[in-house]
């Protein structure tokens, strides 16, 4: 039942949950008023979670269904961990917007649409013979046509803006409709027009009419039976202090954060690549912290810089997409051999090659734990929602500083653009983990190791007395001189391994999110499918199925009490947006007879999905 | 505290054997860069010297101060990194045709133009030694080798019309024998702020033996090779009785005999290392037309990349004010349960 359908049914207009789309051409502007809707709802209270989907081109031709740019946003009363199976309302700027979304709308729920946009061109464009608006095609759902654009250039008028620019104020008009229709407050939207258009307040001011425009018409138009202002009581949240937050913003902070409490400065060194690039933006921007960004020319160049980098005493990272990572592996490798701390974060998409660059996949975790030439052995972390990115990025950068080692850790398209309300943590509360560099030339070796961690000496540059080279070739076990020795080799090869496999005695032991330790069945994931998986087994939970919910976040090496933990469970189901990579690492470290349940759409798992993957194994296991 | 001792070329010899072939042109390198390095005021720790692959590459484990023998190409990357890190530090790149022309060419490239206070030393043999001989980027047409057995057909590139067109701000040319001149070309490469580019030309013994003996040989020397020296007018051969004249008609130099056609000393060009279409020009002569121009081809110094950086930061920090993880945590919009 949609939840319009629910409002009639109930005669009442409370609502514990609601889904919004907000569709329309790649230049209309649907991300910022995504990101506006975001904010005001998490400003009244709401628990919520975020899908940015938007594609590759930049401004694909007006009306092209293959240009749709959508930002989906999933509110409510209870906890909210994805951004929802189903849409209740879809805004759709025009026709593309319509047709390309119309399957994810709920039948009776609304349609919000620009009529004006329904032209005859934009019609065909996107492959309606006939105005939907009109023939009767609609009447399962809820529509409410409205002649937007024409509204918009109307109330703008007084502004002077050209044709050009009061038609691009339609997004704000619409957010203001839906503002009105879930009782969110403008101010905020309203303050940050003011701010972004400072120079230009004509635009802030046309922008403002706009949504206060599309609010009254809310109040004063005769809508349809059933649509009114929907009330979405407040979720019952932990008491504090909170932000939105999205992966990128996260992780970046967590960087930060790490640098502080490893008492390091960063370096931080990257080239462009969706959708890993917003990393470098918000790093760039705070300056006023110890973290020097660097634009290289290549991925090749970044990730070298960043080894420089850390060879020289700031801990370096890198951060890149699939592609990208691939191009930088052979300096990951002498990272390895050299043994000098490196973070390489991978925001993954949709592959193989450009693949789908804007959209989400977790298929590069064969290539974190195995994508090298040689033994290369090393720690790989992943991040399991945006506000996750914060506390992993600060665990990547520990791992890293203390035992010398390249650490991996693993974002994702979905989690890096999707936004959550933070409880802002106190950083005060975090403890620091200080580097120390070796400073005494009395009995100085390159090679000398830490013997509980197996860390190699850092000894930095501009440290007198130290002065030591490095390299790729294979070092002597003791002076750290060049070895062609074959005892040596395998000697430094088991020592290498040694240090990463002894990190699994310095990570937490594997918990349960949800459900018994154990019991008839598992579900185990890792990354973005968080969300999913903890609804999917809440709800089995609640129908009192036997069901638990495990997420990984060290992935390599894994928990020591992994293995035990999960023979405890009859069924393990991984469900995994790859064609099963999880899978073959826990059946051939455990010889666990795993099910795998695989996504590989470019699109996050919906809750049912998993819901019905669980029932299913409960059923072929009775 | 006492006075710091004067270190010596023995100072900055390390332990480990030299693993060159006997006669190679990198062992000249290595002893004049051993007994360049205590002039030059710069402590002991504070230099590092990074490699790719390649034999020029194995430069740093002879070296007694930091050193990074890093991968195929990406010394200039490597470096770049360190010198981001750590600006105090004196960062020296040693590669070769093959490590920074080849593989690493784009990062060759970007260091020069980005000007990354570096010291580029680019040891040019024409050939690849480490892996047996195959030809190079620099190799001349014909050149015959393991994988060319007939002779290569692709047209070389010269390092440093290479470099001048990057972007490069200072490049320079020696010869690896050339001890005195060598010595002299470093030195003004490292006083140089800004990434120095100097190509040594350098005897492979082994897989491309005396391909520049014409330029390097005393009795031929003289007609084959032009000392730049700025300011000078550019003459060469025996008495120097030769010299260059540009040619305003078709905006070329050509080589002219002093006393014959009425050519004087007047009508030779003057060196000019700030002008960088006479660079170009000169970056471009080899023999059997022209001597090969041997000193500083160009020098014209621009801010360095990582000073402005830095300067860059200085500036927002006196803006934003003192840095605090738990401000920039509650940064935006924040709201209260």
């Amino acid at each position: 039942m949609s939840a319009v359908e629910q409002v009639q049914e109930q005669g009442s207009n409370i609502l514990t949950d609601v889904v919004v789309r907000f569709a329309g051409d790649s230049g209309d502007g649907m991300q910022l008023t995504g990101n506006n809707f975001t904010e005001a709802t998490a400003i009244y209270g709401n628990d919520l979670a975020t899908f940015p989907d938007f594609p590759a081109e930049i401004r694909a031709p007006a009306g092209a269904t293959f240009g749709v740019s959508a930002f989906q946003i999933y509110f409510g009363s209870e906890d909210v961990t994805t951004a929802g199976d189903d849409v209740d309302v879809l805004v759709a700027m025009n026709p593309a917007a319509l047709i390309t979304n119309l399957k994810e709308l709920v039948p009776g729920g609304l349609i919000i649409a620009d009529a004006d946009a329904f032209t005859a061109k934009n019609l065909a464009r996107a492959g309606y013979k006939d105005n939907p608006l009109e023939d009767g095609s609609l009447d399962a759902y809820r529509l409410i046509s409205i002649d937007i654009t024409k509204r918009v250039i109307d109330t703008v008028k007084p502004h002077g803006l050209s044709h050009k620019f009061a038609v691009r104020c339609k997004n704000m008009w619409t957010l203001g409709l839906t503002m009105w229709l879930f009782d969110r407050s403008r101010d905020a939207a309203i303050d940050g027009l003011r701010t972004k258009f400072a120079k230009a307040p004509d635009i802030a001011e046309a922008n403002v009419a706009a949504i206060n425009a599309g609010h009254a018409y809310g109040e004063t138009a005769e809508l349809p039976t059933g649509v009114e202002v929907y009330k979405v009581p407040r979720a019952s949240v932990e008491p504090g202090l909170y932000r939105n937050t999205t992966g990128t913003e996260a992780l970046a902070y967590g960087i930060i954060a790490g640098g502080q409490l490893a008492e390091l400065p960063i370096v931080f060194a990257s080239y462009p690549i969706t959708p890993a690039s917003g990393l470098l933006h918000s790093l760039s921007s705070q300056k006023q912290f110890e973290v020097m960004t660097f634009q290289a020319e290549d991925e090749i160049a970044a990730v070298c810089a960043a080894i420089g980098a850390s060879f020289a005493g700031s801990l370096g990272v890198t951060s890149s997409s699939g592609p990208g990572i691939s191009l930088k592996a052979e300096a990951i490798s002498l990272a390895c051999a050299t043994e000098l701390p490196l973070l390489i974060v991978n925001t993954q998409r949709g592959g193989p090659s450009t693949g789908l660059p804007t959209k989400t996949e977790q298929s590069d975790l064969n290539q974190s734990i195995f994508g090298r030439h040689g033994d290369t052995a090393l720690p790989v972390i992943s991040a399991s929602t945006s506000v996750d990115c914060f506390d992993v990025a600060i665990e990547a950068v520990r791992i890293a500083t203390k035992y010398r080692t390249p650490v991996i850790l693993l974002s994702d398209g979905y989690m890096a653009n999707a936004s959550e309300p933070w409880h802002v943590p106190d950083f005060n509360s975090y403890e620091p983990f200080p580097v120390t560099f070796e400073t005494n030339p009395e009995g100085f070796s390159p090679a000398k190791r830490d013997p509980e961690t197996l860390a190699r000496v850092w000894a930095k540059p501009g440290t007198p007395g130290m002065e030591h080279r490095i390299g790729g070739i294979e070092k002597d076990y003791v002076s750290g001189d060049i070895s062609y020795d074959s005892d040596n080799h395998q000697k430094m090869t088991d020592i290498r391994k040694a240090k990463i496999d002894g990190i699994a005695n310095d990570i937490p032991d594997q918990e349960v999110v949800l459900g018994n330790t154990k019991g008839k069945l598992a579900v185990v994931g890792w990354g973005s499918t968080f969300g999913a998986i903890h609804q999917a087994v809440k709800r089995g939970l609640a129908e009192g199925l036997d069901v638990a919910h495990i997420h990984i976040r060290h992935m390599w090496p894994m928990p020591s009490n992994l293995e035990a933990l999960l023979s405890g469970y009859e069924n393990v189901l991984i469900p995994e947006m790859n064609t099963g990579q999880l899978i073959k690492i826990i059946r051939a470290e455990f010889l666990i007879d795993a099910k795998g349940l695989n996504k590989i759409s470019g699109q996050p798992f919906k809750i049912r999905e998993i819901e019905s993957a669980i029932k299913e194994q409960l059923e072929s296991s009775k | 505290m006492n006075a710091p001792i004067k270190l010596t070329a023995k100072d900055y010899a390390t332990d480990q054997e030299v693993r060159w072939c006997p006669g190679c042109g990198d062992y000249a390198i290595l002893k004049a860069i051993q007994k360049l390095m205590p002039e030059l005021d710069v402590p002991k720790e504070n230099s590092v010297f990074v490699s790719g692959i390649g034999c020029s590459s194995r430069f740093p484990y002879y070296m007694n101060t930091f050193g990074f023998h890093t991968i195929h190409g990406r010394a200039p990357s490597v470096a770049t990194g360190v010198k981001l890190a750590n600006p105090e530090l004196d960062v020296w790149v040693v590669t070769g045709d093959g490590d920074g022309l080849s593989i690493g060419g784009n990062h060759m490239m970007h260091a020069l133009r980005r000007n990354v206070d570096l010291n580029i030393l680019l040891f040019n043999n024409e050939i690849y030694g480490l892996t047996k001989g195959q030809y190079s980027p620099t190799s001349q047409v014909g050149t015959k080798s393991p994988s060319t057995p007939d002779g290569s057909v692709d047209l070389p590139l010269t390092p440093c019309t290479f470099a001048i067109g990057a972007g490069a701000r200072f490049v320079a040319r020696s010869i690896d024998t050339e001890m005195k001149h060598l010595t002299s070309q470093l030195t003004k490469a490292h006083a140089h702020k800004g990434a120095s580019f100097v190509e040594i030309l350098q005897n492979c013994p082994v897989y491309n033996d005396g391909i520049f003996d014409h330029v390097k040989d005393k009795k031929t020397s003289a007609d084959t090779r032009l000392v730049l020296e700025n300011g000078k007018p550019m003459l060469f051969g025996t008495d120097n009785s030769k010299g260059l004249r540009l040619n305003t008609a078709n905006l070329t130099l050509e080589v002219v005999t002093l006393g014959e056609e009425g050519v004087t000393e007047s009508d030779i060009m003057v060196h000019d290392e700030t002008n960088k279409v006479l660079a170009q020009m000169l970056s471009e002569l080899k023999s059997p037309d022209y001597p090969l121009p041997v000193g500083v081809i160009y020098q014209a110094p621009a801010p360095a990349y990582v000073t402005d950086v830095y300067n860059q930061r200085i500036k927002v920090r006196e803006a934003k004010g003192a840095a605090d993880v738990n401000a920039l945590l509650q940064s935006g919009h924040t709201w209260t349960v």
